[in-house]
């Protein structure tokens, strides 16, 4: 018998959505030049505001704006008063963050628990960790006398909006730099906001400038002559267009690009606690999560037991509005990346995988997609393949610890990869051979500012997160 | 009547052999004042393929050698080229129209490079990797990894020293490389070859072409089992410079770009030439549960 739950929805009214929202640049709102677009609600197709669109024009621009404030302002400023701006947005942020929670589920359609226990505490950490780094960089192993880059053109993407901002933002700032930020064209409202709290903290004009658009708009911001640095997290694809965009020039790079995560469950293997881990590595976010958990490699010995549980737990998941406090899985973030997960789940059916789902109620309005899995996937499969993106599950099976880690590094991809099992010398034994950036052993999709992360091969290159984050903004 | 001497064939250094090109093609190599020394093979586009099938036939084996191992094998690299240092002085010295005792100097430094080098297998991951003081109940420690099978265009003028400049630190971490010798000074390299056959490193773990980075990088930087390449032997060739990084980007290469001119050797080099070719591999485990 299912267990009911009353509604339990979070209030929308601490947030303040303005009808429009210009650029922001040199410490204002301005106007963009280009055609405004709108952002949505993808849970309700609700439109919840008009955003400029930058032109070549603005973010030119704005690049001079970033150029003047760190020649005059910000790489000249001693490191402890920098550090203190980095603390206020930190503050800034704890005290703001319901709001920004509220707002991240709106825009995003990700679950208010998610956005409101891990995504807002996660950026203040961020702000927090690197603060203490603006006045200590001589202490970071990279020399007497660190300089920053200068101007860091930085493209996030949709699925952590606010998080992607912060790992961005907080290192290239405490390192000195300054930067030209672009949200994602369907996830720019919490950007938006963070410009108000660079406000509120009298962060000096034009060291933090946010320019809203789509790829048009991201493509001039990193091909951009006055730009030193870029960094980019989104597709593998685009990652490479910017890797030829920058050649030949003196722009440094960061890609965090995509992944098609191994999560491998030995017969020994804690077991309810793996299927714990299972769920939140690629349930987690709608898994709209580049390091998602999407290929399970299960021991053959035990894979009958471990997919009646996975199932069984798989039909516990809450799914619906993203505000309500008892939703486990929110909805997928646009019309567009629902249309790519139908498609490669067809392919998985075509290809002959089985495929098996969550019975529940999708909403009518919305963009919505039920947990999924699929077993009977071979390593041909385009769903064994290819980053899906979304909340589908492919089972593949294993005999020994040899045949997974075969299975598990035959990508191009190198992002991260999952252990389970009670054996401390097999998950040391895997964690070394597995050619992945995070390797996360009897848990997975963990993040901590002073934990590096970042891929191998195809899923890009640099680190964001601890002492290594640092590397990425200092020469 | 003088004896005739007996002349060395100078041929490719690939998966631990000394093959001639597959092409059959080779080049003539001249001394600094304009003379005949020899005819060097001449590596094609599929000599590279091969090298870099060696290189990554190896590459398990070498990158899980201890780190101790390497260190040793390394230092024995310097070992058997301070034993044959006669030999290094007079090809560098043929080569790069040194005097003698310059030359001497040079193969000094290269030797004492090597050494350098070696100490740091062992030292590294002390050195870049880092506990991590996560807000949680985790074991969180990032170390460096090699980062795979890394395309070398070596320096075009340092025919020795920036030869060992930039192989030691690719090697000394546990990757394996393909390496592409200066064009006009490609005999030192040769020698060197022959050194690294003699000093227990394992075959494929450095593979060696003579010829040209322009004709053969192209093919290196394109290549989809290739995971890094440095660009510093086409120092100074922007154009060319550029067409490699557009290539390298079709499987995301990490590319260590070339310098508007070559670096001064003597410089001490630093971590950056071991570091660009490391991955950072965070491993996270609950404590307690």
């Amino acid at each position: 018998m299912p267990f009911e739950y009353a509604p339990a929805l979070e209030s929308r009214a601490i947030v303040d959505i303005k009808p429009s929202y210009g650029l922001f640049v040199d410490g204002q709102f301005v106007e963009g030049h280009g055609t405004p677009f709108k952002t949505i609600s993808p849970a309700t197709e609700e439109v919840l505001a008009e955003v400029a669109e930058a032109d070549e024009a603005d973010i030119d621009a704005a690049v001079k704006v970033a150029r003047r404030a760190y020649d005059r302002v910000w790489s000249r400023m001693p490191g402890r008063e920098r550090a203190k701006y980095l603390y206020r947005i930190a503050r800034i942020i704890q005290e703001r963050s319901r709001e920004l929670a509220v707002l991240e589920s709106l825009d995003n359609g990700k679950p208010i628990k998610e956005s409101r226990d891990v995504d807002v505490p996660t950026v203040a950490a961020h702000f927090f960790y690197y603060a203490g780094w603006a006045d200590k960089l001589e202490y970071a192993g990279r020399g007497d006398d660190p300089q920053p880059l200068g101007v860091a053109a930085q493209v996030i993407p949709w699925n952590f909006p606010l998080l992607m901002l912060a790992w961005k933002v907080a290192p290239a700032l405490a390192c000195g730099n300054t930067v030209v930020l672009k949200p994602a064209e369907t996830t720019p409202l919490t950007a938006l906001l963070f410009a108000e709290i660079c406000q509120q903290a009298d962060l000096p004009p034009g060291v933090v400038n946010i320019v809203t658009g789509a790829g048009a708009t991201g493509q001039a911001l990193v091909g951009h002559p006055g730009v030193d640095k870029v960094a980019f997290t989104g597709s593998t694809e685009v990652g490479k267009a910017i890797a030829r965009s920058v050649a030949g020039t003196h722009k440094r790079v960061t890609l965090e690009l995509g992944g098609k995560a191994a999560n491998i469950v030995f017969d020994d293997a804690p077991i309810d606690q793996a299927v714990e881990g299972i769920v939140d590595g690629i349930f987690f976010n709608q898994g709209h999560v580049c390091c998602a958990g999407s290929r399970l490699l299960v021991q053959e010995s035990i894979v009958d037991d471990l997919l009646e549980r996975l199932k069984s737990r798989m039909s516990t998941l809450r799914m619906g509005d993203p505000l309500d406090k008892n939703t486990d899985i929110g909805a997928i973030n646009s019309g567009e990346q629902l249309k790519r997960i139908r498609e490669l789940s067809e392919v998985g059916d075509a290809e002959g995988a089985e495929r098996w789902e969550v019975a529940c109620d999708l909403p009518t309005k919305g963009f919505w997609f039920p947990p999924t899995l699929f077993t009977g996937v071979s390593q041909a499969h385009r769903i064994a393949r290819e980053e899906i993106f979304g909340p589908v599950l492919s089972v593949l099976t294993f005999r020994t610890p040899a045949e997974a880690l075969e299975k598990a590094n035959n990508t191009p991809y190198g992002l991260s990869a999952g252990v389970w099992t009670d054996k401390g010398s097999l998950i040391l034994k895997m964690a070394s051979s597995l050619r992945a950036g995070v390797v996360w052993a009897n848990t997975f999709n963990k993040f901590d500012p002073t934990s590096p992360f970042g891929g191998y091969k195809e899923s890009g290159y640099g680190r964001e997160g601890g002492r290594h984050g640092l590397e990425a903004y200092l020469k | 009547m003088s004896r005739i001497d007996v002349r060395k064939t100078y041929k490719l250094y690939i998966g631990g052999a000394f093959p001639r090109s597959e092409s059959s093609y080779t080049y003539e190599v001249l001394d600094s004042k304009g003379k005949f020394v020899a005819n060097a093979a001449l590596a094609s586009r599929k000599d590279a393929r091969d090298a870099v099938g060696a290189a990554r036939k190896a590459f398990g084996g070498w990158s899980s050698r201890t780190a101790y191992n390497r260190a040793q094998i390394i230092y024995r690299i310097a070992e058997v080229m301070e034993d044959r240092r006669p030999q290094f002085v007079q090809a560098v010295s043929q080569s790069e129209g040194l005097s003698a005792a310059k030359a001497g100097g040079v193969v000094d430094e290269a030797i004492d490079r090597l050494v350098w080098y070696a100490g740091w297998a062992d030292k590294i991951t002390q050195v870049v990797g880092n506990a991590n003081p996560v807000a949680g109940p985790f074991f969180n420690l990032s170390t460096p990894e090699p980062t795979g099978v890394v395309a070398v265009l070596a320096p075009q003028d340092s025919s020795l020293l920036g030869l060992v400049s930039v192989v030691a630190p690719v090697i000394v971490t546990g990757n394996t490389t393909v390496v592409v010798s200066s064009y006009e000074r490609p005999l030192p390299a040769v020698t060197f070859a022959e050194v690294l056959a003699t000093s227990d490193v394992p075959g494929g773990v450095v593979n060696i072409l003579t010829g040209s980075a322009a004709t053969v990088g192209p093919w290196l930087a394109a290549h989809m089992d290739v995971n890094a390449i440095d660009l510093t032997g086409i120092a100074g060739d922007a154009g060319l410079a550029a067409d490699l990084e557009v290539a390298a980007a079709d499987n995301l290469k990490r590319v260590r770009r070339a310098p508007a001119a070559e670096p001064d050797w003597l410089l001490d080099p630093g971590l950056e030439p071991m570091t660009a070719f490391l991955e950072t591999k965070t491993v996270w485990h609950p404590i307690g549960v």
